[in-house]
């Protein structure tokens, strides 16, 4: 498991893709570099010139819903951010980040306030510096682990060539 | 053991496994589509994987449907990539014009019952409408099943969603879609399969069956799969040589939720700004003033869909001073049956601002923009805020009836109330 330290970003619910990054930017780029500052623009237009690498976004319910567009998630790895947690994520959303080594982290975000310093240790329990508050996010099943190990799905895939049995529980 | 959901069996058949809710599986993809939208992305994921040659290029279609008309460098660059690419590899490309790909998938034939098909694009859900097991993939994901045939999927739990009686007069298939987001909410069928079934299934068109299963991730489903019939294979009659094994689901099968829809008790419904769950009765927003209105999508651009909306602008007398009236077919097969029908000139007639088939003013991508300020209704899928490429402006969504009836009189107008 990832050791992480960061600073909590909070956004809300059913933050959609579109507001993560605006579908129209993407026309003229997909560089995350490019698209980076233009994160959250129609959310909090401060947002991009703000984050700092190692934040860690904090989320509610539902987070990445709407178009399956990629660039929500490299955008989010281009601003420095590495890890997600959330209530609960969309499906789309969820299988991008696995696949481009962003952690999608579910548990109970209620207790997290913006600012907060998170810090997780290597069996993925994440303290919450502020007061002390553990949380222990769901465990991911080993497909995902394994994608996330090798350091995302095209590193996965170059080793692999193909979905690997064993990294399977059937 | 217990019996199967109709997502189950398929997922079992395209694994090899005997497969139930929460099993992990690695399955043959069917068919997979990539637009421009997510196919220069999943190219570039491709290279850094290491493909080189494609593992079945038959299995794959593309599609210009996000830039159409293309309106920079850099959107041209995208389309002369993929057509490259698609040469080279000898992959189907449907070029600009030729419409949305989720609905040249179903006009092709290339979503067929029983079958395994995914879409780089959230609303490949819509194929489930045909009795296939139809879900949305990223860039990356397309690049893998490029590389090696293959996805992994979560078998998900499936919410059973029985229809019964039919429509009234001036409700349609969107007004039960939008029923169902509002009583599921955004995130209500998350990493769930919602399966349609009951008496009123043999009621609803196919073109109806496919709106509901379109809206099926808007409620955070997975897919939105119906039973085949006698509709379904009407409806494939002329478009596949390919046989097709039908799946149904085993009568003891066991459901996560049962949601009943009584379809005769349904009234029209409207979402309102900004969120696709945020749904009411449309008369409690009645009088809402609108000043454009927008026909279109993979949700509400099909022929059925345009002969609803022309109905009630003819009954109300036409378009209303100060109401942008944009139109977009969901491809050239609608655009020239429109044509061919004389409902494209009754609707230019009217005004209207046509565009060329595609994904239009749907995400902003392309097409026409609204202003500042402005409130559109629209029969799309979403309404996010900034959602048609203006954060500045409001979206609401109902049914193609709905929307012209709002067309005839400037403000959110029940249907079923609009004469002359």
């Amino acid at each position: 498991m990832t050791v992480l330290r960061g600073r909590a970003r909070l956004v809300g619910d059913d933050v959609n893709t579109d507001s993560i990054i605006s579908s129209t930017r993407k026309r003229e780029s997909l560089d995350p570099q490019v698209l980076k500052q233009f994160l959250f623009e129609h959310v909090d237009p401060s947002f991009a010139a703000s984050v700092q690498p190692g934040d860690i976004l904090v989320a509610g319910k539902n987070f990445g819903c709407g178009s399956a567009m990629e660039v929500a998630v490299t955008t989010v790895l281009g601003a420095g951010i590495p890890a997600v947690i959330a209530k609960s994520f969309a499906r789309t959303y969820y299988r991008n980040a696995i696949n481009n080594g962003l952690l999608p982290l579910i548990c109970d975000t209620s207790g997290i306030q913006d600012g907060d310093i998170l810090i997780s240790d290597e069996t993925g329990a994440i303290r919450n510096t502020r007061n002390g508050d553990t949380l222990r996010p769901e465990p991911l099943p080993e497909i995902m682990k394994a994608i996330l190990g090798a350091g995302g799905l095209v590193p996965y895939m170059r080793k692999n060539g193909d979905f690997k049995h064993g990294d399977f529980k059937l | 053991m217990a019996g199967r959901t109709i997502s189950e069996k398929i997922l079992a058949r395209k694994s090899g496994r005997p497969v139930h809710a929460g099993d992990l599986v690695v399955c043959d993809v069917d068919c997979a589509l990539g637009t421009d939208g997510s196919v220069p992305m999943a190219l570039d994921y491709f290279k850094a994987m290491g493909g080189e040659r494609l593992r079945d290029a038959s299995r794959l279609v593309f599609a210009l449907d996000h830039y159409v008309p293309p309106t920079s460098a850099q959107t041209i660059g995208l389309h002369h990539m993929m057509r490259d690419f698609a040469e080279k590899h000898g992959v189907t490309l449907h070029e600009t014009g030729a419409g949305i790909g989720h609905q040249l998938i179903v006009e092709t034939g290339r979503a067929l019952p029983g079958g395994l098909v995914v879409g780089a694009d959230s609303h490949a859900v819509t194929y489930g409408a045909l009795n296939c097991f139809a879900t949305g993939i990223g860039s990356s994901d397309l690049a893998a099943i490029m590389l090696c045939g293959r996805i992994w999927l979560r078998v998900p739990e499936t919410i059973l969603v029985v229809l019964t009686g039919a429509l009234p007069h001036g409700v349609f298939a969107k007004d039960i879609a939008l029923a169902l987001a509002g009583r599921l909410g955004a995130d209500g069928a998350a990493y769930q399969a919602l399966e349609f079934a009951g008496p009123g299934v043999a009621t609803l068109a196919l073109e109806d069956r496919l709106v509901l299963s379109n809206l099926a991730v808007e409620m955070g489903a997975k897919n939105g799969i119906f039973p085949a019939d006698a509709e379904t294979a009407a409806y494939l009659q002329g478009r596949t040589e390919q046989a097709f094994e039908p799946v149904a689901a085993d009568t003891d099968a066991s459901y996560i939720r049962t949601v009943e829809i009584a379809l005769d008790q349904l009234t029209p419904q409207i979402a309102l700004p900004h969120l696709v769950d945020q749904v009411v009765p449309l008369a409690d927003a009645s009088g809402t003033p609108i000043q454009m209105v927008y026909l279109g999508t993979c949700t509400g651009g099909r022929l059925r869909d345009f002969h609803q909306a022309l109905d009630v602008l003819k009954a109300g007398g036409g378009v209303a001073p100060g109401v942008q009236l944009v139109v977009t077919p969901a491809s050239r097969e609608v655009r020239d049956a429109m044509a061919a029908d004389g409902t494209l000139d009754a609707l230019v007639g009217f005004g209207a601002t046509v565009v060329e088939p595609g994904c239009g003013s749907c995400c902003g991508t392309c097409g026409v923009i609204p202003g500042d300020g402005v409130a559109v209704i629209s029969t799309a899928n979403r309404n996010f805020k900034g959602r048609m490429g203006n954060a500045k402006a409001s979206i609401y969504l109902a049914s193609p009836a709905a929307c012209a009836a709002a067309a005839t009189r400037g403000v959110v107008t029940d249907p079923g109330k609009v004469s002359r």
